[in-house]
C-alpha cells in the first residue's frame, strides 16, 4: 500500500513536470537540426553501385543549395546544410544511412532520397519517427498515401498519374477511341492500366478494346501487337520498357497499322528507343512531358533556359548540360527551397510537412501550364504534363496541357 | 615398462583445443555493455557488423576449413532473408521462430547445391557460385513469383515490440538477441571445426585424396560443408531481414558475395573469431571510405583493402595470433 502510493505520488510529480515543461516546448518553433542560421537537410543518393548515374541528381541539389546559400544567405536567414550520402541503391545501405541522418546528424527532414526498393526500406521508419521524407525520387504511387503514410510526399508524376493523363488526352483528342493496351506484367505496368482505368471510369469496358501483357523475360511482344491490332483499336497505349518499347513501334508499321500511338515515358527516349525502332517509324508517337527538354534548341534562346545554364556553369561546371537528371535535380531543390520558404521561422517537422502539403507553384524550366500543386489530401505535386509528339528528329508539343483535375 | 615416444604433433590434435575463457569472458562482458553505453544507431550498426559476423563464419567453415569457394552466399543470404519476410508477412509467423527456420531452408538449399557442385573445383566452383548470386535477385524479381515475394517493390517485416517488463528499447533488444546468436554460432562452430567432422574437413582441405584414402565420405563431407555453411548465412540473411524491417532484391545483389568474402579474407581464412573483425570491416570501411570521398568512395576502399591486405597477409586473426607470438618472445 505504502509503497503503491509513493509511486502514485512519483509518477503524478513526473505527470506534473511533463505537464509544466510542455508550453516550453511549444514556444519552441524549431524542429531537429534547425538553428537561427542553419536548416539541416539529409538525403540518400547512389553515388556508387549500378545506379551511379542517378548521382547527377543529388550534384545538382547540392549545387543549388550552395548557390542560394551564397547569393541569398540561405532561407529567411539560414544557410543550408546538405548532407547526402551514398546508399549504392542497397536498401539495407539506405536504412543505414538514412538512420545515421536522422539520429546521429539529426537533419530535420530527409529529401531527394532515391529508388523505390531503398526508400520502400525507410518508409516504415520515417512515418513511425515522424519525420518527413520529402519528394522522394521514384515512380511508384504508394508515396502520396496522406492517410496511411503522413510523413511520405512523392515529387514526378506517379506512373498511375501519368496513367490518368493519357486517359484525359484521349477523351479530349481523340473521337471513338478503341484502346488497345499493351502493358509489362507487373507493379509499373498495372499502374499505368489502372491510372487509365480510373479516369476512363465507367467508360473504361466500352473503350478498352483489348489488353495483353508481356513478361519481362519474353524474347519479343510481336504476337501481343498483332492481337491488338485485330482487336480493332485505333489508339495503340504502350506501357514497355525501351527494348519493348521499340519492337513495338517496329512491329505496328510493319503490320501498316496507324493507331494513334501513345508512349510511356519510361520509354521516351530518342537514343534507347526512337533511334532502333527507325526515326521514320517513329514518327507520330505522343508521349508526355513536365520539364524541358534541355537539349531543345528552340528553347536556347529563353530566359529559363539561360539561368539554368548560369547556375550550371557557375555552381555544377562539371555537371552534363545535356543530362535530363541536372535539370530535374534543379527544379526538386527549388521545390523544396519553396518549402522551407513558406515554412518561414516555424520550422518544426509538422510544420514543413504542413507546407509541403500546402504548394502552389510554377518553376519557369517547367513546361507552361505544368504547375506543382498539393493538399493536405493530395500529396502528388505534379498532376499536369504537356502532351509532345516526335516529329522523327525532334518534340513538338501539341499545345495544351493534360490535367487530372 | 613403457618409453615415451617424442611426439612432434600439434597437442591440439590429441587433447583438443581449449576455449580461453579468459578472453571470451572478456568478449562476453564488453558485448553485453555496448547496447547500455552507445546510442540506437550505433547499437543498430552494431547489430548488422554482428550479422555480418554470422554470414561470413559461414562461408569461412565453407572456404577456410573445406577448401571450396563460394561467390554465391548472397543467394544465401537472399534465401534466408526472404524466408523470414514470407513467413512473417504472409503467414504471420513470430519473428524468433523464423531466424532458425531460415537456416533450416538454407540448409537444404545449401546441401542440395552442394552435391551437383561436388564435381566442380576451385575456380569452376567459384563460377557456378557467381551464377546463383547473380540469379537469384532475377528470380526474385520474377513476375511468377511476385505473389510471394512482392516483386521489385521487396516486403514489409514489422517486429513485434519488445517484451513486456524489459526495460530495453528496440535496438537494444534486438542487439542482445543478434549478440545472443552470435555467440552460439561462434560455440558451434568451435565445435564443429575441434570435432571428428571438423579434422575430416580440413584433411579434405588440404588433401582430398589423402583424406579419401583414410576413409573419409569426401563428398559427404563436402556436401554437408556446404549446407552448414549456408545454414549460417541463412540465419544471418533472416536476421538482417528482421533487423532491417524490410528485404527487396536489390539488397541481395553479387556485390553482397564479394563483401563477404572481403570479410573473410581481411578477418581471416580459417580462424573463427576473425569473422567479427570481418563483419565489422564491411560495414564500417565503406562509410570511412565515403567520408573521405564521395565521388571516390570506392577506389578509397580499393586502397584501403590493398594495405589492410599487404599489412596482414593473414587476415586481422593472423596479425593478432603473429604478435602474440613476438610478444612472447620479447620476454
Amino acid at each position: 500500500m505504502n509503497t503503491g502510493r509513493k509511486l502514485t505520488v512519483a509518477l503524478a510529480a513526473i505527470a506534473a513536470m511533463g505537464v509544466a515543461a510542455s508550453p516550453a516546448f511549444a514556444d519552441n518553433m524549431y524542429g531537429p537540426g534547425v538553428t537561427d542560421t542553419s536548416i539541416k537537410i539529409g538525403n540518400t543518393m547512389p553515388y556508387s553501385g549500378p545506379a551511379a548515374a542517378y548521382g547527377a541528381i543529388g550534384k545538382s541539389i547540392s549545387a543549388y543549395f550552395d548557390k542560394i546559400n551564397k547569393e541569398n544567405g540561405g532561407i529567411n536567414g539560414r544557410k543550408i546544410e546538405f548532407i547526402s550520402l551514398d546508399d549504392g541503391y542497397s536498401p539495407p545501405k539506405t536504412k543505414e544511412q538514412t538512420r545515421k541522418l536522422v539520429e546521429q546528424d539529426k537533419v530535420l527532414i530527409v529529401f531527394q532520397g532515391l529508388g523505390t526498393p531503398t526508400q520502400s526500406a525507410v518508409h516504415a521508419y520515417m512515418n513511425h519517427k515522424k519525420v518527413p521524407q520529402l519528394f522522394v525520387a521514384t515512380g511508384a504511387t504508394k508515396w502520396g498515401d496522406p492517410k496511411n503514410f503522413p510523413w511520405t510526399m512523392g515529387w514526378q508524376p506517379s506512373y498511375q498519374t501519368e496513367g490518368q493523363l493519357f486517359a484525359t488526352y484521349v477523351l479530349e483528342n481523340v473521337k471513338d477511341a478503341k484502346i488497345g493496351i499493351l502493358y509489362q506484367n507487373d507493379d509499373y505496368g498495372k499502374d499505368y492500366v489502372k491510372g487509365m482505368k480510373d479516369v476512363l471510369g465507367d467508360k473504361a469496358d466500352k473503350m478498352i478494346v483489348a489488353e495483353e501483357s508481356y513478361e519481362v523475360t519474353d524474347p519479343t511482344i510481336n504476337s501481343q501487337v498483332i492481337k491488338l491490332k485485330d482487336s480493332g483499336a485505333n489508339v495503340f497505349f504502350n506501357v514497355a520498357t525501351p527494348k519493348f518499347a521499340a519492337q513495338a513501334i517496329k512491329k505496328v508499321r510493319e503490320l501498316n497499322w496507324d493507331p494513334v500511338f501513345l508512349n510511356n515515358s519510361v520509354s521516351n527516349s530518342v537514343g534507347s528507343v526512337y533511334k532502333p525502332a527507325g526515326l521514320e517509324n517513329s514518327k507520330g508517337v505522343i508521349s508526355l512531358q513536365y520539364y524541358q527538354d534541355i537539349t531543345d534548341p528552340a528553347i536556347f534562346d529563353t530566359e529559363p533556359y539561360k539561368k539554368w545554364k548560369a547556375f550550371m556553369t557557375e555552381y555544377y561546371p562539371d555537371g552534363d548540360q545535356s543530362s535530363s537528371f541536372t535539370a530535374y535535380g534543379y527544379l526538386v531543390a527549388q521545390t523544396m527551397e519553396q518549402v522551407l520558404k513558406q515554412a518561414g521561422d516555424n520550422l518544426t517537422r509538422e510544420n514543413v510537412m504542413k507546407e509541403a502539403a500546402n504548394l502552389d507553384l510554377k518553376l519557369d524550366l517547367m513546361l507552361p501550364g505544368v504547375d506543382i500543386k498539393t493538399s493536405p489530401t493530395d500529396f502528388f505535386p505534379i498532376e499536369s504534363m504537356m502532351p509532345i509528339q516526335f516529329d522523327g528528329e525532334k518534340f513538338v508539343s501539341l499545345g495544351k496541357v493534360v490535367s487530372v483535375n | 615398462m613403457t618409453t615415451d615416444v617424442e611426439t612432434r604433433v600439434d597437442p591440439r590434435l590429441i587433447s583438443g583445443a581449449k576455449i580461453p575463457f579468459k578472453w571470451v569472458g572478456l568478449f562476453i562482458i564488453l558485448g553485453a555493455i555496448i547496447p547500455f553505453v552507445v546510442e540506437g544507431y550505433t547499437a543498430f550498426q552494431a547489430t548488422l557488423i554482428m550479422i555480418y559476423a554470422i554470414a561470413i563464419l559461414g562461408l569461412n567453415l565453407l572456404t577456410g576449413f573445406n577448401g571450396q569457394f563460394s561467390l554465391g552466399h548472397s543467394a544465401f543470404y537472399a534465401v534466408g532473408a526472404y524466408t523470414a519476410a514470407i513467413l512473417v508477412y504472409h503467414l504471420d509467423f513470430p519473428v524468433y521462430v523464423t531466424i532458425p527456420l531460415g537456416g533450416v531452408v538454407c540448409f537444404v538449399a545449401g546441401f542440395l547445391f552442394g552435391l551437383p557442385a561436388l564435381r566442380l573445383e576451385g575456380l569452376y566452383l567459384a563460377l557456378a557460385t557467381f551464377a546463383l548470386a547473380v540469379a537469384v535477385p532475377q528470380i526474385l524479381k520474377s513476375s511468377h513469383l511476385e505473389g510471394l515475394t512482392g516483386g521489385v517493390q521487396g516486403l514489409d517485416v514489422f517486429r513485434p515490440p519488445v517484451p513486456e517488463g524489459l526495460p530495453l528499447t528496440m535496438d537494444q533488444w534486438w542487439y542482445l538477441i543478434a549478440f545472443g546468436v552470435l555467440l552460439i554460432m561462434l560455440w558451434l562452430a568451435w565445435n564443429l571445426v575441434n570435432s571428428r567432422s571438423g579434422r575430416a574437413m580440413m584433411a579434405i582441405r588440404d588433401n582430398p585424396i589423402a583424406a579419401g584414402s583414410m576413409g573419409i565420405n569426401t563428398s559427404l563431407y563436402k556436401s554437408l560443408t556446404f549446407g552448414v555453411s549456408a545454414f549460417y548465412t541463412g540465419i544471418a540473411g533472416a536476421m538482417a531481414a528482421i533487423v532491417i524491417e524490410f528485404v527487396a532484391p536489390d539488397s541481395f545483389t553479387f556485390q553482397l558475395s564479394i563483401l563477404l568474402f572481403i570479410g573473410l579474407v581481411v578477418g581471416g581464412t580459417g580462424s573463427i573469431w576473425g569473422a567479427i573483425f570481418g563483419g565489422f570491416f564491411i560495414l564500417m570501411v565503406p562509410n570511412v571510405a565515403e567520408e573521405i570521398s564521395t565521388g571516390l568512395s570506392y577506389a578509397v576502399f580499393g586502397v584501403i583493402l590493398i594495405l589492410v591486405i599487404y599489412v596482414m597477409p593473414t587476415g586481422f586473426a593472423g596479425l593478432v595470433k603473429m604478435l602474440g607470438v613476438r610478444i612472447k618472445k620479447m620476454f
